[in-house]
């Protein structure tokens, strides 16, 4: 009897060591994110530079699906009606169709919502159109409070997340807490953004050896490379630069006046007056209006206006050539080859990509 | 016995000896080049960007807007001839005033060197279309109708021309190239070797290079900006008269 009594004792001890044990982990217990680096394209592997990922904020696969949930939700906005996605649409490449896009004010901007997509390699880490904000998580800052955007505050926004009934434990998962702030949704929105890769067009297959262009698509592409022709690849990449972007300022002779600075407002040096980033010349199928106001609403009155339209100012970029022509003064059929090979940078899959969905 | 201790301590000394040679003659030192620009005696830096304030040789009134030129292939030569070539290139870009200074990983053992020596540009055979991520990154290449590899200068900015217009150029140097398209052929070499001359490398030492703009309008062909200004990649002739020029461009600054 003893012996079963003792043994008894000894089995709630072992019970009671084990229960400590089991709490003491417990208390002891942080999430980790799953690593998630991003798949870097073949070509991307092969032609440039790795991406730019903060060492403080690191692909994870939580951090990005929380990044994504936050993307589409129009919580982020004043009175819960507008998200990322309202201005940034997955099936035009993440940009807008309209000229201007439109806040929770009805009030509109003056520039043309931005694509979305290679985020990860703008290498001089300047973005907007007039390169205000350095940093992609600095960036994701700006649109919540802009009066014409979502209009709101840091504060409003984050007590929305925090009484959510998902986002803290979302928050817990990507970041180790549930004390939601904003440096944490810009992060988590930066890291679905940089996964926004797109590197799968037919130009690119072509240099993958997987398609053939048409003989228009391959004069198209002589046209963008030569410098007495379109002279296009100095500010928008090549068959060496699949970024198809310098990222870098140009007045590209859109005004002879300038009624929006662009990089000048943000610099103060007027010799950066009506300079604006190079956007990136993949998927134009997707992403009309063009330029920064968007005043063109199609690929050839983008053409046109490099050959015949340019107008001269004191900044307008050198390597825009023949301006008191107008322009290098392409031939119709040359301007026909220009708009074909341009659309061999269509990303198909990257538009119907169920990874950038609305979740 | 004193025959041993003798033989000793003659081993000894001869190992200390030759220890003491080698500290003396090979200690390597970290070797960077440092680039420095002017107008004649003006210094040049961004700052001076975009501003008509420069007269060439033949008196066009220009600015500068872009400036970023690639070098490469430094070579140490010592006294007896022989040479030690350090890899790697590196992208002098004065507009955005990065990589004004270069120090290649490999260190140079200290002593005289009766020259020192770098390539404005690519070596043909390192001149490979597409082979380089950091420049293909900063859209440095040449287009392959016109052979491929990478550019050697952009050079843009504007003049006032004779009609009074102020107008863009371009003076890009890229390895000269005749028929342009599938099978180009090409009528000289355009990169070439900047010789520094004599310098002794005691220590880690900075050795500046300077550029002389002026003299890529000046020295030995008067550049008239008027008939050579834009799309100068195709043009052969024009690309041959920049490399005639570069000649003189640059000169040894300060060693510290």
């Amino acid at each position: 009897m003893n012996s079963i009594k003792s043994n008894f004792y000894i089995f709630i001890m072992l019970l009671l060591i084990a229960s400590c044990s089991d709490d003491s982990t417990e208390t002891a217990y942080v999430n980790t994110p799953t690593p998630s680096p991003l798949q870097i394209p073949q070509l991307f592997q092969d032609l440039i530079l790795d991406p730019v990922i903060p060492s403080n904020n690191p692909q994870t696969e939580e951090g990005i699906s929380l990044g994504k949930k936050l993307f589409f939700d129009p919580i982020l906005s004043a009175d819960n009606t507008l998200a990322c996605a309202g201005c940034h649409s997955v099936s035009n490449a993440f940009t807008d169709t309209t000229r201007f896009s439109v806040g929770v004010d009805g009030l509109f901007g003056r520039r043309n919502s931005m694509p979305l997509f290679n985020l990860a390699w703008n290498y001089d880490n300047k973005f907007f159109w007039d390169g205000r904000d350095s940093g992609l998580e600095n960036q994701a800052f700006e649109p919540i409070t802009n009066p014409i955007e979502m209009h709101t505050t840091w504060d409003a926004v984050t007590s929305k997340l925090q009484q959510h009934a998902d986002y803290p434990e979302l928050f817990d998962l990507a970041f180790g807490t549930k004390e939601i702030d904003s440096v944490l949704v810009s992060k988590a929105i930066t890291q679905f953004e940089r996964t926004l890769i797109s590197a799968n067009s037919k130009f690119d297959k072509h240099l993958l050896g997987t398609a053939t262009l048409t003989p228009a698509e391959i004069n198209g592409f002589n046209v963008f490379m030569d410098e007495t022709k379109g002279d296009c690849f100095h500010c928008h990449g090549s068959d060496s630069n699949p970024l198809w972007t310098d990222n870098k300022f140009h007045n590209n002779g859109l005004d002879a006046t300038f009624t929006d600075r662009g990089l000048g407002r943000v610099t103060g040096d007027p010799a950066d007056n009506g300079k604006f980033r190079s956007p990136s010349l993949r998927n134009l199928a997707f992403t009309a209006p063009y330029m920064h106001d968007g005043r063109f609403e199609t690929i050839e009155e983008v053409i046109n206006h490099y050959s015949n339209g340019l107008k001269n100012s004191p900044t307008i970029d050198p390597l825009m050539k023949k301006v008191s022509q107008g322009g290098v003064r392409l031939s119709p059929q040359e301007k026909a080859n220009l708009k074909a090979f341009l659309l061999a940078l269509t990303d198909q899959d990257f538009i119907n990509n169920p990874s950038f969905s609305n979740p | 016995m004193k025959q041993t201790s003798f033989l000793f301590v003659l081993s000894l000394l001869t190992i200390f000896g030759c220890s003491s040679d080698l500290d003396d003659d090979l200690t390597p030192a970290n070797v960077t080049l440092s680039f420095s620009h002017y107008w004649e005696d003006t210094p040049v830096t961004n700052a001076d960007f975009n501003d008509l304030k420069y007269t060439n040789a033949n008196t066009d009134v220009l600015s500068i807007e872009r400036l970023r030129y690639l070098i490469s292939g430094i070579e140490f030569t010592n006294t007896d001839g022989e040479t030690i070539l350090l890899e790697g290139y590196n992208l002098v870009d004065v507009t955005n005033q990065t990589n004004l200074s270069f120090s290649p990983e490999e260190k140079i053992a200290t002593g005289i060197y009766r020259n020192v020596s770098f390539l404005f540009g690519l070596r043909n055979e390192k001149n490979i279309p597409s082979a380089y991520p950091d420049l293909n990154a900063a859209s440095w290449n040449v287009p392959m109708m016109l052979g491929g590899g990478y550019h050697y200068m952009q050079f843009d900015g504007k003049f006032i021309n004779t009609s009074d217009e102020v107008q863009g150029f371009n003076y890009h140097a890229i390895r000269a190239v005749d028929t342009p398209g599938e099978s180009p052929s090409f009528p000289q070499d355009t990169f070439f070797r900047v010789d520094l001359g004599e310098i002794t490398i005691g220590a880690d030492v900075e050795i500046n290079v300077v550029m002389h703009i002026e003299e890529w309008f000046k020295n030995p062909y008067i550049w008239n900006l008027n008939e050579y200004n834009q799309m100068l990649m195709p043009n052969s002739a024009a690309q041959i008269l920049i490399h005639g020029n570069g000649q003189s461009v640059f000169t040894l600054g300060n060693i510290n």
